[in-house]
């Protein structure tokens, strides 16, 4: 059985442990609170430019714009979006888990990758993969401009014929408790009407726009700024999603800690009892011994 | 029924604020500048870097933008900015800084350089400038 000493040790250790990771779930709190407000302030700006991208796609039937247009995909762009950071559960490993899927579900296609964030960037360097272009510690002050930056390198790509098609792997934001993964096909861009069209919607595409410049010249403009929003948004979605992850795992090893130190206080005090029982045994004994002798 | 207000809606890729009712508002589109009244067709326009006018029954207000997108469906105005600054809260410090960097690029002519980039660079700098001078009275 451990001593006294060493298990007051490991009880002031665990403690301190856990005062770290309940200041680490803080600062993920209030961090998170700030992605997400980002997140909402994304999302009316993003909302309707999609809107716009659509009405613009579906009412000119058959444009051809190079973003849009469709080939069999013999290379494969894929954009990773991972933290820069761990301790935060299975954020990461998720990530990359199903960037290795697509890696084996597509092995006749050439796949090269943009990671974002340090930890998928690590991962598929270490393991010799050939990273086409990398964006490091994006997150600390994450910009619109670094969306511009990734976007106008992907349209770059697909455009000068490098590349079939452009797919993002991020963590989409639920809930606090929860993220999805998810894949998504950036490029070509795909427009669908939709399978039940809200009344709004229909009403919206009924109306007579007067266009200026033409149509086309506006869907030319509009599409590079469709791409960039959705990259910003996964961006803004992963940011957030990230430090909710953190919160969870981190909220887990505050309980744990607890969890270990109330196991350790029950050790501490049976081995202070027992200790406490052969101290007067020893006594007794002692003192027996000393009657039986005088007697 | 002849509606006498607008409402305006102006998003950016940070924000969203509703203004209304206005009265007018005016924007710097890629052919031109124009107004929009009340009872305005539908209507979308791509917009320049420039100034946008919107003028409230109290005051008008000014916002320097580097482009977008404008859309009118019943009396709605709906403003798809990349950056929207209002008048009063342009760092005019800041500003004349990055017009002094532009005109240097443009002027020292290095073989690298990205003229279309420094110029936008540099009408981006002046409008921010000129529209923050009607925050002054």
């Amino acid at each position: 059985m451990a001593t006294l000493r060493e298990i007051r040790q490991r009880i002031r250790g665990i403690k301190s442990t856990q005062q770290i990771t309940r200041a680490m779930k803080m600062v993920s709190a209030a961090k998170m609170r700030r992605a997400q407000e980002r997140m909402f302030n994304a999302r009316p700006y993003a909302g309707k430019i999609k809107e716009l991208v659509e009405h613009l796609v579906l009412s000119s039937e058959g444009v051809q714009l190079p973003l849009l247009q469709e080939r069999p995909v013999r290379r494969l762009s894929l954009i990773v979006i991972t933290a820069d950071r761990g301790l935060c559960g299975s954020f990461n490993s998720n990530i990359i888990k199903k960037a290795l899927g697509e890696f084996k579900v597509h092995k006749e296609m050439e796949i090269s990758l943009l990671c974002i964030g340090r930890k998928g960037f690590d991962f598929f360097r270490k393991r010799n993969y050939t990273i086409a272009r990398n964006y490091v510690n994006i997150f600390n002050a994450l910009e619109v401009s670094h969306a511009n930056d990734i976007a106008g390198y992907a349209i770059e790509q697909f455009t000068g014929d490098k590349t079939d098609a452009v797919r993002i792997i991020y963590n989409q934001f639920k809930s606090v408790a929860q993220q999805a993964l998810v894949v998504e096909d950036l490029l070509p861009l795909k427009i669908h009407p939709p399978e039940a069209p809200v009344s709004a919607e229909e009403y919206r595409r009924s109306i007579d726009y007067l266009y200026e410049p033409s149509k086309e010249t506006l869907l030319k403009a509009l599409l590079p700024r469709h791409i960039r929003m959705q990259i910003w948004r996964a961006l803004l979605e992963s940011e957030a999603s990230e430090q909710a992850a953190r919160m969870m795992a981190m909220e887990n090893a505050t309980a744990n800690a607890s969890e270990l130190i109330e196991a350790l206080t029950l050790e501490f005090n049976k081995a202070r009892q027992a200790s406490i029982t052969k101290e007067i045994l020893e006594i007794v004994g002692g003192a027996e011994a000393l009657k039986k002798a005088s007697a | 029924m002849a509606e006498k207000h607008l409402k305006i809606e102006l998003a950016t890729p940070n924000s969203k604020q509703s203004i209304e009712p206005a009265l007018s508002c005016s924007a710097p589109g890629v052919v031109g500048r124009f107004q929009i009244l009340p009872n305005h067709t539908a209507f979308i326009s791509e917009l320049a870097v420039g100034e946008i006018k919107i003028v409230l029954p109290e005051k008008t207000r000014y916002f320097a933008t580097s482009g977008g997108f404008l859309e009118v469906v019943d009396n709605k105005v709906l403003l798809l900015l990349e950056t929207a600054e209002p008048a009063e809260s342009i760092d005019v410090a800041r500003a004349n800084q990055a017009r002094e960097r532009a005109s240097e690029r443009l002027h020292g002519k290095g073989a690298s350089l990205d003229v279309p980039r420094a110029e936008a660079a540099l009408a981006r700098a002046l409008n921010r400038l000129k529209v923050a001078e009607r925050a002054s009275p």
